[in-house]
């Protein structure tokens, strides 16, 4: 379809991303989206008006130039528009999954201030695919080595990020990982039906055949220190080891057993195969109602998985409306479609056990919105009288993370905020400590992986610069 | 080349109790008494925790010893020198912090032996005087009462059925010495969750502070997942990072006996698994012999 031709007074619709039913994927872990063809991606790139003050663009984090890649998938120039994703952003595959685009490029689309916004996220997801699936391998570049070696503690998007991004300048790069398995939360925490564990897997490979290596079982501060890095040759540490340390509710009842973080209940299904038990070794509670406190995308998550790991009743208690639920729109509706049960405005008091120490029901009571607070939302109160009781035997509880404090512990050399997060210089990610930067949720707290990404991209400009900047070596190690 | 943690020499210590000698170079370098390992024997495996029993930095080599418990470990009891091990982490927890006790009593359960053993050594060579107590259900069940004989400056075995040492539990061994007017400042218990709820009743009648050293279900082992949880003076705390020893004084014990049987159901029908998979390897390879 050529430019001039298109009618852009039509307003067409927004193409629909055709999805599984919500009967067909709960009976497994696959993906739910089942993609655009390229038709549909055409037509969907040709609702965008091309602006020439697009504000979509300032919307993403990593500031994607979405006009051009939208005009080259017009275009049907699929590779073109890959090329300019990739040019800003490393995971589009990822991210076109799961960013909230309904909070950042597509909440400042142009075209859905009247209309619905063009689906920026759906096609990003559709070039990556397109790519994925039709791209030779591109071997590595060569690029001339600088003989500088940099260390990176936690392979969650931050620190894959500033690899891919050193590597491809010319640095010896070593992504060290506390698990056994890369990738961070995308590995462990994000199911697989929202982010198939193949595509996560090739932007590893990608950036392995770039030259990064891979480490696995070394905790950064407790196997190995950053003091010895420095002095075993590194140039410079980047800290990217996100925000895995669970909040609790801290309520009566909550070492019962059949109360899992989500942390807990999520890793065992994503990262050790708890579905496939006893084919895998690792065994999770299975449970005729599962009851998730929260109403974030990790609360989302776990209902999901347990619905589909149980295909028995599965609710969510969360303390204030359905306009607040902090989760991507997106999730919030497959889980209504999957059937997952919404007790909204109540919050849990006591989780109930019975006589042999299981969960057997968790006591709530039900909150009204009050007066606005510091966040700008509604604060919910308790209204006193109206408790109650919900059976169950699961209670999975994902209220948030806090930073993981095993590498900051054991580093007093880098300074912290008082909710222990790493204060770092806002424009280049430096840490208080010469030679290490840091970034994604270990500095933000829990955020988004295009946030921890954008942050990744930040410190490796920096980075650069100051390994570039270092005094020469006496002996330069080149690999 | 073989993936993996490379096990350097095999051992049978006692029924159902392995030894093994690891290649694990940077956790030999940095280990300290007290800490552990998790490990995962295969890509389909479970995380489980075992103590780092003793190193050998300049060989880089860990020292852990197994009892066979369920599925993991029996599976682990057939792995032997050359075998690799697919994953091991550390070191974990926190180090024992050894303190100027004076007077100090350790004692070892079954297979707590293993873990108490560098617990033992550390407390030794920080200049108190270590008296020990090891006991086991029965004379072969017993393991390291040699290396503890050299160790410690007093020694006493026991066994439950009286097949060896003193005939009886470890906390009474432990009462009637305290009784004999040993004057302990500072008791330590590793071992099977109940034997260390009956030495904290011991020491809490003779006035002896302690440790225990807690060993909860763990995934992770780094903060992440919560699943090891304890309640230690009303408090959760997470044993893989907070501890694993805790004030003995302090520890829920029920609590964590009733947690650790969360999988009971599970663990038997991984048991039956792997037994099933013994059987048909077995059937086939009589097949293919024929
Ligand atoms: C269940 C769940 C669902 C989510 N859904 C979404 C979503 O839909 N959209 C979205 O944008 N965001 C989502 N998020 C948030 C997003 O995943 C995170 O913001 C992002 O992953 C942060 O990236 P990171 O690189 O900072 O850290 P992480 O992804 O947390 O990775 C940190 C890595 O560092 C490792 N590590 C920790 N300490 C050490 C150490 N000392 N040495 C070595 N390694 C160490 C950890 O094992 C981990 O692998 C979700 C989060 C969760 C938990
Ligand atoms: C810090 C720590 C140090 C330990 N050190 C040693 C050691 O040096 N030698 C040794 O023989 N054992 C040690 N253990 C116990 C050992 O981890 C368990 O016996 C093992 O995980 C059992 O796994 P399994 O699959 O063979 O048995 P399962 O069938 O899973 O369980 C059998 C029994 O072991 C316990 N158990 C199950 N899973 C775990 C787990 N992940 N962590 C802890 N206990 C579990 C439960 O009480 C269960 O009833 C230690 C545990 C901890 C927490
Ligand atoms: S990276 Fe995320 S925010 Fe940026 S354009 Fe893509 S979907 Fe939108
Ligand atoms: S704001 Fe919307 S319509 Fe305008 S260029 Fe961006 S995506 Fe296209
Ligand atoms: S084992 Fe996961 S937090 Fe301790």
């Amino acid at each position: 379809m050529s430019e001039q031709k298109r009618n852009l007074k039509a307003h067409p619709p927004r193409v629909k991303m055709p999805e599984r039913t919500a009967e067909e994927r709960i009976q497994d872990f696959k993906e739910v989206p089942v993609g655009y063809t390229e038709e549909q991606a055409m037509a969907e790139a040709s609702r965008c008006l091309d602006c020439k003050n697009p504000k979509c663009v300032a919307g993403c984090p990593v500031n994607i130039n979405i006009p051009k890649f939208l005009r080259e998938v017009r275009a049907g120039e699929f590779q073109e528009a890959a090329n300019t994703l990739r040019s800003t952003n490393a995971l589009p595959a990822v991210c076109g999954r799961v960013c909230p685009q309904e909070e950042q490029c597509e909440s400042r689309c142009i075209e859905g201030i009247k209309h619905e916004p063009v689906a920026v996220g759906n096609l990003e997801r559709f070039v990556a695919d397109w790519e994925r699936m039709h791209k030779q391998v591109t071997e590595r570049t060569s690029v001339e080595p600088t003989g500088r070696k940099v260390a990176i503690a936690g392979s969650g998007p931050a620190g894959l990020t500033v690899a891919g991004d050193l590597v491809k300048l010319g640095h010896d790069v070593t992504v060290f990982e506390a698990l056994h398995r890369p990738a961070g939360v995308l590995a462990y925490g994000i199911p697989t039906f929202r982010l198939p564990r193949d595509i996560v897997q090739s932007e590893i490979d990608y950036i392995e055949r770039l030259g990064v290596k891979f480490v696995y079982n070394v905790v950064i501060g407790v196997t190995v220190t950053l003091e010895e890095l420095f002095a075993s040759g590194y140039d410079a540490v980047f800290v990217g080891t996100g925000a895995g340390l669970p909040k609790m509710l801290n309520i009566p009842g909550e070492n019962l057993i059949g109360v899992f973080s989500s942390n807990e209940f999520l890793t065992r299904i994503n990262l050790l195969g708890a579905d496939k038990f006893p084919d895998f070794d690792t065994p999770v509670l299975h449970a005729k109602h599962t009851v998730v406190v929260g109403g974030g995308n990790t609360a989302m998550d776990s209902a999901r998985v347990a619905k589909r790991l149980n295909k028995e009743k599965v609710s969510l208690v969360y303390r204030r409306s359905h306009d607040e639920l902090p989760a991507r729109r997106e999730e919030v509706h497959h889980a209504e479609a999957e059937g997952i049960e919404f007790n909204l405005l109540c919050n849990p008091i006591e989780i109930i056990g019975d006589e042999h120490y299981r969960v057997k029901a968790i006591r709530c009571i039900r909150m009204q919105l009050g007066e606005p607070d510091a966040s700008g939302r509604r604060r919910p109160e308790p209204i006193p009288g109206s408790e109650f009781e919900l059976e169950c035997d699961v209670v999975i509880v994902a209220v948030g993370n806090a930073p993981n404090p095993i590498l900051t512990k054991a580093t007093p050399e880098i300074k912290l905020s008082k909710w222990g997060t790493i204060n770092v210089d806002p424009e280049t990610c430096a840490t208080s400590m010469p030679g290490v930067y840091a970034g994604g949720d270990i500095v933000s707290g829990a955020a988004t992986v295009i946030l921890a990404m954008g942050a990744g991209r930040k410190a490796a400009n920096a980075m650069h610069e100051y390994l570039m900047n270092l005094p020469p070596k006496q002996a330069t190690r080149a690999s | 080349m073989e993936q993996g943690y490379l096990i350097h020499l095999h051992r049978k210590l006692a029924d159902r109790i392995h030894e093994y000698w690891v290649d694990a170079p940077l956790i030999a370098k940095k280990h300290r008494a007290g800490q552990f390992v998790i490990l995962r024997l295969h890509e389909h495996g479970e995380r489980i925790p075992l103590t780092v029993v003793e190193t050998d930095p300049e060989q880089g080599r860990i020292r852990l010893i197994v009892q066979v418990a369920g599925k993991t470990t029996e599976e682990f009891g057939d792995y032997t020198a050359g075998d690799h091990i697919l994953d091991v982490v550390g070191p974990l927890g926190l180090q024992t912090h050894v303190d100027d006790w004076g007077k100090l009593i350790v004692i070892g359960g079954g297979v707590g032996a293993a873990p108490l053993l560098p617990i033992a050594k550390a407390a030794k060579s920080h200049g108190n005087t270590v008296n020990a107590i090891i006991g086991a259900r029965s004379k072969e069940l017993l393991i390291l009462t040699e290396e503890f004989a050299e160790v410690c400056d007093e020694l006493r075995i026991c066994t439950d059925d009286g097949t060896e040492g003193t005939k009886g539990f470890v906390s009474d061994v432990l009462d009637q010495w305290c009784d004999q007017g040993a004057g302990y400042k500072f008791g330590i218990a590793v071992g099977p969750v109940p034997m260390m709820n009956a030495v904290a009743k011991v020491l809490k009648r003779w006035e002896i502070p302690g440790l225990a050293s807690l060993n909860p279900i763990m995934v992770d082992g780094t903060g992440m997942c919560g699943a090891c949880r304890v309640t230690v003076h009303g408090e959760t705390r997470f044993a893989c990072v907070e501890g694993p020893e805790f004030d003995i004084h302090g520890v829920d014990f029920h609590e964590l006996t009733l947690r650790n049987r969360s999988y009971t159901e599970e663990e038997h029908e991984a048991v039956e698994h792997l037994h099933a998979c013994h059987l048909t390897q077995a059937i086939n390879h009589v097949r293919t012999e024929a």
